[in-house]
């Protein structure tokens, strides 16, 4: 009976809770760490669902390395640079958590209030990058043409490489069509979306008259692991189908292919987004209580070692994030 | 309880630092292998993937052992607290991914055949 009792066990008041330490582990901590596990079964539950859509469209799912290819200030293809980058900044910022709790036990309010904000900054930094990566994504790199059945088709040049479609479309002179806007025009009117820089039909013809652009589709060669790219006269088949522009990426179309690719990167990258969007601010609590020396008269720095459970949880979570979504 | 324990911890910080080289020697080794692709690892095929795909795999649970292990302190826990965690997370994690990918195969192996790819 004694142990459900729970009035005996307030010696160590409320942030202790209590004198029962099962397996070892005071209640704060045994509670981070099984939200802990039960968030890891939430985003292996995401990843696996990638996975299951992956493998659904294995023959034609979109190759992460073309579509994050950019880099801040520098122009050019330069896949898997940037996100190595989040990918060191998020890993650092682990550090400095790690030195936080490491100078809290030791009781060295200086030190953990300097890792505390060092890791704060590294959390920011993470996410505004984070923002950059989504912002290339959405406005997106080429452009390319959807078929009637959903298929999206790419242009790429002799020797394989994706070009864009201001590379080789000329804009027809009598293509003068504006996005409608409520000051131009009626009110209450408004377009079904942002209007393609290029028509179909601009896009077709420039093809027909560019003999060094060639035609690719969604489908991958498994024995070269790249897409298929036509013949002249295939290519001018798949034309013959097209129904739209794609440029960029969004909910429910993107010109990298699949439109699950985009969604799953919205859906997880997001998700992950606001597990760090809200570790940054536990960790700002944290730290102004660490400030006000909270953690000092408690005589234990304890709760920054949970902030920290939750703050490498996240990294953890990154970690499987960066394999399955850009490099595997 | 007193506070007892406080004042007899030691610094871990040479270790901390060291884990953090590590983990940054198995990034940059994914980096450098996803960034060159060589085609006798990207290009041969083992257990269904390619094996450089199997590289990654591991190397991230490399790593996530190393997160787990020394920065989250899942090393200084009891022995059946760290049991609780680990083994729930990585039966149910194996459980799910093999089923769902098996499923997602079959599908796939299904759906080719109503695929066109040409018009």
């Amino acid at each position: 009976m004694e142990a459900t009792i729970a009035t005996e066990n307030t010696a160590d008041g409320t942030w202790a809770g209590g004198s029962n330490k099962p397996l070892g582990a005071s209640y704060g901590k045994m509670m981070m760490w099984f939200f802990i596990l039960s968030d890891a079964l939430t985003f292996s539950g995401f990843l696996a669902g990638y996975g299951l859509m992956r493998f659904k469209f294995i023959d034609s799912w979109p190759i992460a390395d073309e579509v994050f290819t950019h880099v801040p200030f520098i122009h050019g293809h330069y896949p898997m640079y940037y996100v190595a980058l989040m990918t060191f900044i998020l890993i650092f910022s682990s550090v400095t958590m790690v030195l936080a709790v490491d100078a809290g036990h030791q009781m060295k309010k200086a030190k953990v209030t300097l890792y505390m904000l060092l890791t704060i900054v590294g959390g920011l930094i993470f996410l505004g990058s984070q923002a950059w990566e989504w912002k290339n994504f959405i406005n997106g790199t080429y452009g390319s043409l959807v078929l009637e059945d959903g298929k999206i088709v790419q242009f790429v040049d002799d020797a394989g490489h994706l070009i864009a479609l201001e590379d080789f479309v000329t804009k027809s002179p009598t293509n003068q069509r504006v996005e409608h806007t409520r000051t131009n025009g009626l009110w209450f009117v408004k377009d079904a979306g942002a209007i393609p820089p290029y028509t179909v039909n601009e896009v077709v013809e420039s093809f027909k008259n560019s003999p060094n652009v060639n035609l690719r589709t969604e489908q991958l060669n498994h024995d070269l692991k790249k897409k298929v790219v036509l013949s002249r006269e295939e290519a001018n088949q798949f034309l013959a189908k097209a129904t739209g522009v794609v440029k960029g990426a969004n909910l429910k179309i993107n010109e990298y292919g699949h439109t699950l690719f985009g969604d799953f990167f919205f859906f997880i990258t997001g998700f992950h987004g606001f597990h760090v969007f809200t570790g940054i601010l536990i960790n700002i609590i944290i730290f102004f209580n660490v400030i006000i020396g909270t953690y000092e008269r408690r005589g234990s720095y304890e709760m920054v070692e949970k902030v920290g459970l939750y703050w490498h949880f996240v990294d953890l979570v990154w970690v499987f994030v960066f394999t399955f979504f850009y490099l595997v | 309880m007193t506070h007892n324990q406080e004042h007899e911890h030691e610094s871990h910080v040479g270790l901390i630092w060291k884990v953090f080289g590590f983990l940054s020697l198995i990034t940059i080794i994914e980096v450098v292998l996803g960034i060159i692709k060589p085609d006798s690892l990207h290009l041969g095929k083992f257990l269904g993937t390619s094996y450089l795909n199997l590289i990654f795999i591991i190397l991230t649970l490399v790593k996530a052992y190393g997160i787990a292990w020394y920065f989250m302190h899942l090393k200084d826990e009891k022995t059946s607290f760290r049991r609780a965690i680990v083994w729930t997370g990585v039966f149910l994690i194996c459980y799910l991914s093999t089923l769902v990918l098996i499923e997602g195969n079959y599908i796939g192996d299904v759906m080719r055949e109503f695929t066109r790819w040409s018009y």
